[in-house]
C-alpha cells in the first residue's frame, strides 16, 4: 500500500458542449495507474460524453486533460491510440462485416504488424470463446460475444488506460458477471481501466473508486466499497 | 453467332469502362457517404488532359494517360478539401446539392480553358494491332482489348489493394463505421482524401478508355458517363465494390445489346428500365447490403 501511484489520467474543470447544450459542467477526476475507477449515474448524466471527449472524439470547451503528464484534451481520437488510450464505445460499435480476427486485427492498427500474432492470443487468453469464433463474421455473434469482441479489440492496442462504455449493456445476468469477472483479471494483468456503468451494483463492486455524475456534474465521489453502503447512494441507483 | 460475340466483346469493353467510372462512385460513397455527382466531370477533364497531352504535347499515350491520372488526383483530393471536407458535420442534402455545385464549376472552368466548342480526340491513338479470332470472322480492336484488359487489371488491382495493404483495411474500417475506425487510431480525413485520389485516378483512366472511341470531346461530356456508371454503381448495390465492377459489366453489355438488337434510339431507355426493375425487386442493388440505420 506505501508505492506511489501516478495519476495517469487528471480531467480538470471540463466543460462540453452539444451546441447550446452545457453538456458537461465542470468535472474533474483522475485515475490512478492499476486502478479500476468507475463512473456512475442515470442515463443523460454524461458519462459518455465524459469518456468521449477524454478519447478525443468530442472537443472541450474549456478544461484540461492530461494523460500520463501531459496535456492532450483537443487531440484527435485516432492520436491518442497511439499515446496509450483506447475507449471501448458504448453500443460495442464492432466491424459487423469483418470476421472476429479481422476486428481484432483492426484494433491493433496503431501498433506494428510483427506484434499482433502475440496480441491476438493473449486477447483470446482471456477470451476463450473469441478463439472459437475467430473465422466468424462479428455480425454474427451473440450479444455477449460482440462485447468480449469489442473489449478485446480495445485490449490490441495494448492501452495503458482502458475506457469502458457500458459493457453490460443488454447483456443477461450471467453474462453481466462474466463480463465483470474479464475485467478483474484485465486489471490484475496491469490494465488500468477507467468504466462507465448504470449497473451501479457491479461497477461499484468491482472498481477501487468511484465518482457519481449528476447532470453534468460530479456530485459524489471516494472508494466504490464506501459508496457502495452510502444511504444515497443505494437510494438513488440500487434501487434500496 | 459471330455477331453475337462482336456485341459481346464490345459490350464487355465498354462495361470495362463504366465499372472503372462506378467503382469511384461506390468508394466514395462507401467510405464518405455522399454522391460525389461532379465524378463524371473528373473524367471529362482526365480527357481533356489526354487531349492536350496527345494534341498539343504529342506524347505517347501511356505518357499522356499518367499525366491524366496525376492531373485528376490533385483534382480530385482539391475538390475534397476545398468542397467537402467543410461539410463534414452537414446533412447529407447540402453535400449532395455542394457536388452538383462542383459539376458545374468544372464544366465551366473547362470552357473556359477549352472553349465551348467540341474539339477531336485524336483518332486511333491507341494503336495496338487488332486481333483477328475465328479465322478472320471476329475481329477485335486493339482499342477494345486493351480497354477490357486495363478495366480487369484495374479491378484485381482494386481487390488486392482494398484486402491487402493497411490504407485499405483502414478504408472498409472507416466504411463500416467512421467513430469505432478512429478509435482504432484511423485518420478519417486522410482515408477519405485517399479515396477521393484513387476515384479521381479511376476517372482519368476511364476518360482516356472512353474518348480512344467517342473522339467528341465539350467540357459537359462527362455527364452521361457519370451518370450512367452510377446507375451501375446502384444496379449492383451502392458501396459494394464487387458490386460496382459487375453492375458496370451489365450495365455495357444491356447497353450495346439493347442497341444492337432492339432500337439503337431506346438503347439508353433500355439500360435505365433495367435499373428500375432491379431496384424494384432488389431494393439494395444486386451485391448491396441492407442498410443498418445506427440508433
Amino acid at each position: 500500500m506505501s508505492e506511489q501511484k501516478l495519476p495517469l489520467l487528471k480531467v480538470k474543470d471540463l466543460h462540453v458542449y452539444y451546441g447550446a447544450i452545457h453538456a458537461i459542467k465542470g468535472i474533474s477526476l483522475e485515475v490512478s495507474e492499476g486502478e479500476i475507477v468507475t463512473l456512475i449515474g442515470a442515463n443523460g448524466a454524461g458519462k459518455s460524453t465524459t469518456l468521449n471527449t477524454v478519447a478525443g472524439l468530442l472537443k472541450p470547451r474549456q478544461g484540461t486533460i492530461a494523460f500520463a503528464g501531459m496535456p492532450v484534451e483537443g487531440t484527435a481520437a485516432s492520436r491518442m491510440v497511439y499515446k496509450g488510450l483506447s475507449l471501448c464505445p458504448e453500443g460495442r460499435r464492432i466491424f459487423q462485416q469483418m470476421t472476429v480476427r479481422d476486428n481484432l486485427l483492426m484494433g491493433g492498427y496503431s501498433r506494428p504488424k510483427e506484434e499482433l500474432e502475440d496480441s491476438v492470443d493473449h486477447v483470446f487468453s482471456f477470451f476463450p470463446r473469441l478463439k472459437e469464433r475467430e473465422r466468424q463474421i462479428a455480425g454474427t455473434l451473440s450479444g455477449g460475444e460482440q462485447q468480449m469482441l469489442a473489449m478485446g479489440r480495445a485490449l490490441m492496442s495494448k492501452p495503458k488506460l482502458m475506457m469502458l462504455d457500458e459493457p453490460s449493456m443488454g447483456l443477461a445476468p450471467i453474462l453481466v458477471e462474466q463480463i465483470f469477472e474479464i475485467i478483474r483479471s484485465l486489471n490484475h494483468s496491469g490494465t488500468t481501466i477507467l468504466l462507465v456503468e448504470q449497473n451501479a451494483q457491479m461497477a461499484l463492486s468491482v472498481a477501487h473508486r468511484a465518482y457519481v455524475m449528476e447532470t453534468g456534474r460530479i456530485t459524489m465521489s471516494g472508494a466504490a466499497a464506501d459508496l457502495l453502503h452510502d444511504d444515497n447512494v443505494r437510494k438513488a441507483y440500487l434501487g434500496s | 453467332m459471330v455477331n453475337f460475340l462482336v456485341n459481346l466483346v464490345n459490350g464487355l469493353s465498354l462495361g470495362s469502362v463504366y465499372a472503372i467510372i462506378a467503382l469511384g462512385y461506390t468508394m466514395v460513397y462507401g467510405i464518405a457517404k455522399m454522391l460525389n455527382f461532379a465524378h463524371g466531370d473528373v473524367i471529362m477533364v482526365g480527357a481533356y488532359m489526354s487531349y492536350v497531352a496527345l494534341r498539343s504535347l504529342s506524347l505517347p499515350p501511356v505518357v499522356a494517360m499518367l499525366l491524366a491520372m496525376v492531373v485528376c488526383t490533385l483534382l480530385g483530393i482539391t475538390i475534397e478539401k476545398a468542397a467537402y471536407k467543410p461539410l463534414r458535420q452537414a446533412t447529407s442534402l447540402s453535400v449532395l446539392i455542394t457536388a452538383i455545385g462542383v459539376s458545374y464549376f468544372l464544366q465551366n472552368m473547362a470552357q473556359l480553358i477549352w472553349g465551348a466548342t467540341p474539339v477531336n480526340f485524336p483518332a486511333d491513338f491507341i494503336t495496338l494491332p487488332s486481333i483477328e479470332l475465328l479465322g478472320g470472322q471476329l475481329i477485335i480492336e486493339g482499342a477494345t482489348l486493351i480497354t477490357i484488359l486495363v478495366g480487369a487489371a484495374v479491378m484485381v488491382g482494386l481487390n488486392l489493394f482494398i484486402g491487402k495493404t493497411k490504407i485499405g483495411k483502414a478504408m472498409r474500417a472507416v466504411s463500416e463505421d467512421r467513430g469505432a475506425a478512429e478509435l482504432m487510431g484511423i485518420n478519417v480525413n486522410r482515408t477519405i482524401s485517399i479515396t477521393f485520389a484513387i476515384g479521381s485516378a479511376l476517372a482519368a483512366i476511364a476518360g482516356v478508355l472512353l474518348w480512344a472511341k467517342v473522339f467528341k470531346l465539350e467540357p459537359t461530356t462527362g455527364a452521361i458517363p457519370g451518370i450512367k456508371a452510377f446507375t451501375a454503381a446502384v444496379l449492383g448495390g451502392i458501396g459494394s465494390i464487387p458490386g460496382a465492377m459487375l453492375g458496370g459489366i451489365l450495365l455495357g453489355i444491356i447497353e450495346i445489346f439493347g442497341r444492337a438488337y432492339v432500337s439503337t434510339a431506346l438503347s439508353d431507355a433500355i439500360v435505365f428500365s433495367v435499373l428500375i426493375i432491379v431496384l424494384l425487386v432488389r431494393p439494395t442493388g444486386l451485391l448491396g447490403k441492407p442498410i443498418q440505420e445506427k440508433v
